[in-house]
């Protein structure tokens, strides 16, 4: 079994189209929404954790890309820039998954990508624009 | 009057050091300094008595978003003179209602091109940084100030003088906020999630320089400090300073109590220690590093630099009542501040703070490096500040009820 956190990028023409049920029932994957949404320019995203057998997910894969669905690994859409980092952990107290945390010694902050959903909370909320996210 | 005879008490009749011979010991290098972190552990091992005479300074600093900050900068004349009427630095107006090429740029000024994407705070960085700032100005024009407009760029170094002065600064303690609401509100205190989602704060606790002289004993007009990468000075006490507030046996205030008014030469200063920052929603501000070494004059001054974050309280807030007076959800000490999570009514809620309390500790020791070399020395307030003073609403009135 493999895990796999993918944001999913659906162009306009597809929007509608019943996507995540093919995943299911054509190539036997166990997909769990982490979060939705479709933007002003009707493009519509989605962050997606996938499990399944590694072959059944490589076709899952293909099959979306062959549907024109852009497909980014999710842990790679949230950008920390630790050198302007000031360490203060405001963004500490929006993380729900504490994927940011403050270290208890050294007081400067940690990011675990593997806990982080994507919900983007704590994206605005860094005084020195430290944080950027991409969905 | 129970602070000022503290302060006159020991300062004059029981004092065990003095600055002098302290600053001896600095110019011998010999002084022993610890950081107010470092002091803790220090006195648990080797009681009151030994550390007073061990120690000889402890480096106090904080690292937070001051609002109630900005830069005098003089221009220099042009020729023809201009009297500079209205002052704009990248778009970001400058008050220019002083002498003829004198101005003063605030932080939470926006431009007014850019909003909140750029102001004051950015524009005193760009300048530490050493880039070009476009300057503009306006004017009426007079026989001696002919000009009426001028467009150019200056930079830090071309400047006649400027000088950071923060009207309030190194707060001594400040309230904790959260939200009630049923929405996310920007503020201040950041951004505070609804339904009790998030509690904020911004005290640098053990490590903050009013909290470990909580009656000004060594720290007045005059004082020597680290500002924003350089030294500065205490000028005055700083706008809104509240020494009356409630306090702990230990000499803490549980909430914002004193303030100060600091000075220094912005040509001197570093942006690793003075940050533009922007609060999503709410405005511009700026982090101002703040250092100060307190001597260890006697025993008395051991018992106030040995408190911990678990000895210092704040109260929790609700930021959605936007009024003067907030409700309260109880008193919390730094140590569960910074332990991540809070308590408040039966909830687990995570806690993040404003200030950084790792830059907070890097300046603590910098000013302790300082202070070793012997490139930092101590001073003697010129006087200290005053110990009563409260802070007055504003009420709208009519002239007739003044």
């Amino acid at each position: 079994m493999v895990t796999k956190r993918l944001v999913l990028t659906f162009p306009e023409k597809i929007v509608t189209k019943p996507i995540t049920y093919r995943l299911v029932k054509d190539y036997d994957l166990a997909f769990n929404i982490l979060r939705a949404e479709i933007t002003a320019d009707i493009e519509g995203k989605i962050l997606i954790e996938i499990q399944g057998s590694k072959e059944h997910l490589d076709e899952g894969i293909a099959y979306l890309q062959g549907e024109g669905i852009s497909i980014q690994d999710a842990s790679r859409d949230i950008i920390l820039d630790k050198e302007n980092c000031v360490n203060c952990g405001i963004c500490a107290s929006l993380c729900m998954t504490q994927a940011m945390e403050m270290d208890k010694t050294s007081f400067e902050l940690i990011f675990d990508k593997d806990k982080c959903i994507l919900c983007g909370f704590c994206e605005n909320s860094c005084p020195v624009g430290a944080i950027r996210l991409r969905i | 009057m129970f602070i000022e005879k503290i302060q006159k008490n020991s300062i004059i009749k029981h004092m065990a050091k003095t600055i002098e011979e302290i600053n001896e010991k600095i110019k011998k290098g010999c002084v022993v300094v610890l950081s107010a972190e470092e002091i803790i552990g220090y006195t648990a091992e080797h009681g009151v008595k030994k550390t007073a005479a061990a120690v000889d300074v402890v480096t106090t600093a904080t690292f937070g978003p001051m609002c109630s900050t900005g830069a005098f900068i003089n221009f220099g004349h042009s020729d023809p003179p201009i009297k500079m009427q209205k002052v704009w630095l990248n778009d970001v107006s400058a008050y220019a209602g002083i002498a003829a090429v004198d101005a003063y740029i605030g932080a939470t000024e926006l431009s007014e091109t850019e909003d909140m994407k750029y102001g004051g705070a950015y524009v005193i960085q760009d300048l530490i940084d050493g880039k070009a700032v476009k300057l503009r100005a306006i004017s009426y024009g007079t026989d001696c100030y002919p000009r009426k407009e001028i467009e150019t760029y200056i930079s830090l170094e071309n400047l006649n003088q400027a000088f950071l002065f923060n009207p309030r600064n190194a707060y001594q303690n400040y309230a904790a906020a959260t939200n009630s609401s049923s929405r996310i509100i920007y503020t201040y205190m950041g951004k505070l999630m609804p339904n009790f989602g998030n509690v904020t704060y911004s005290s640098a606790g053990q490590l903050s320089p009013l909290l470990n002289d909580p009656y000004l004993r060594t720290i007045g007009v005059g004082t020597r400090i680290f500002l924003g990468g350089a030294q500065g000075y205490v000028a005055w006490q700083g706008t809104q300073n509240n020494p009356g507030r409630e306090r702990l046996a230990n000499g803490t205030p549980v909430g914002p109590a004193g303030t100060l008014a600091l000075i220094g030469d912005l040509k001197k200063m570093d942006s690793r220690y003075l940050r533009a920052a922007t609060f999503h929603g709410y405005g511009i501000t700026m982090y101002v590093g703040v250092g100060i070494g307190i001597p260890v004059i006697d025993e008395e001054m051991v018992e106030f630099l040995r408190v911990s974050d678990k000895d210092i309280y704040t109260e929790i807030y609700d930021y959605s009542v936007a009024r003067r007076s907030k409700p309260s959800y109880g008193k919390v000490s730094y140590q569960q501040l910074r332990s991540g999570t809070v308590n408040i009514k039966g909830k687990k809620i995570l806690t993040g703070s404003l200030s950084s309390y790792s830059i907070a500790r890097e300046i603590a020791q910098l000013l302790k490096q300082w202070i070793l070399e012997g490139s930092f020395t101590l001073t003697s307030p010129v006087t200290f500040l005053p110990s009563e003073e409260k802070i007055n609403p504003l009420n709208v009135k009519s002239r007739e009820e003044i």
